[in-house]
């Protein structure tokens, strides 16, 4: 019985955060807005920014490596290596949400120091859908620290957890 | 049974030489990218104008503290040297406290986390110093490396420092979770010398 709750709450946990991957990079390819500045027109893409296109691609890993684990059966051996590339993706996860984080909060305040202007004056529409992506992939993110510790445990013996 | 198995396993053997080596390298890995960006500066004057015949020159500074995301890493490079400071304390001077099995476990669960933190701030500065280097004509960013070439030196040393000890930290967690998950060989032998004794 403690299996099959084990089982389901896993599955669960992953639906959830291949869902919430798969929102976050929605979110940011659907991102394009126009915008007249004096004579000049500014079109803003998620692509104008390495760390932004970074930031999909990761998530596009995630998204389907999560699909993928939902449909291993339960006595595979595979399991094991689950664990490893769990906390291979977490790291994937964390770095590329930290990176859009760190370059969207130039795009929001600039940077005064080295003369870089912020953006989000002119294209409001366009940084509130980065920023809606960037939030899913914080959900996706927390998740999956959730589903490793979860595959840790499912993968070690239960009984070495009480001092027996 | 398992509990003792697991504990014999995990205070002897190689793994845990090899760990105690790991853990030295990514110490030192995290400690100097710390210390590198964090005394990250230079100052420089330039020529801004031109009053007449004489140049009005102004003085401007690049600091690590002006970008966010490099304040992030020297924070957290700091945090995993002194992580990793805290493990090889425990492995040098703790023989005596036994490693049961929850203690490996926050063992692990500790070295993963700080993998994660590592790696993120690692990724956000080097993303950070991408665009200073190159700049984004889309935002009419300007890059900043051709002005200040010793400070975009010192932090790409900073940056390669803190992602080789991304790659130790990601091996010693690898080795941690290996060490919760498979008891060693050489504990078989004693389970059985000790059931023949009880009869």
């Amino acid at each position: 019985m403690v299996k099959v709750t084990q089982r389901l709450g896993g599955l669960v946990l992953r639906f959830a955060a291949f869902c919430a991957a798969l929102g976050a990079v929605i979110a940011m390819v659907t991102s394009r807005e126009r915008s007249s500045f004096f004579v000049l027109s500014l079109v803003a893409k998620y692509s104008d920014l390495a760390a932004f296109k970074y930031f999909v691609i990761a998530n596009v890993i995630v998204s389907v490596y999560s699909f993928l684990v939902l449909f291993l059966p339960k006595e595979s051996l595979l399991w094991k290596f689950v664990v490893v590339l769990d906390l291979m993706v977490t790291m994937l996860l964390t770095s590329s949400l930290s990176a859009a984080v760190a370059v969207a909060q130039v795009g929001k305040r600039g940077n005064a120091n080295a003369g870089w202007l912020p953006i989000c004056g002119q294209v409001p529409r366009f940084c509130d859908q980065i920023t809606g992506a960037l939030i899913a992939g914080l959900v996706a993110l927390i998740l999956y620290v959730f589903l490793l510790i979860f595959s840790i445990h499912s993968v070690v013996d239960p009984f070495l957890l009480r001092k027996s | 049974m398992a509990v003792a198995k697991l504990v014999l396993a995990a205070t002897s053997g190689k793994s845990s030489k090899i760990l105690l080596g790991l853990r030295v390298l990514a110490f030192l890995a995290t400690l100097s990218a710390a210390i590198v960006m964090g005394l990250n500066k230079e100052t420089k004057t330039f020529v801004v104008g031109n009053v007449g015949n004489t140049p009005i020159k102004a003085t401007f500074t690049a600091k690590f503290q002006h970008t966010p995301a490099f304040v992030y890493f020297v924070v957290a490079n700091a945090m995993v040297s002194f992580h990793n400071l805290l493990m090889i304390a425990l492995q040098l001077f703790g023989r005596k406290t036994e490693l049961t099995g929850f203690r490996l476990l926050s063992i692990a669960i500790l070295d993963m986390l700080n993998v994660t933190l590592l790696s993120a701030a690692a990724n956000a500065a080097a993303f950070m110093a991408e665009v200073g280097k190159n700049g984004n004509k889309h935002a009419r960013w300007d890059k900043i490396c051709d002005r200040f070439a010793t400070y975009c030196d010192h932090g790409a040393g900073a940056l390669i420092a803190a992602f080789a000890g991304v790659v130790l930290m990601l091996i010693i967690s690898a080795v941690s979770i290996s060490r919760l998950v498979q008891p060693n060989k050489c504990s078989i032998s004693t389970t059985a010398a000790s059931t023949s004794v009880v009869p």
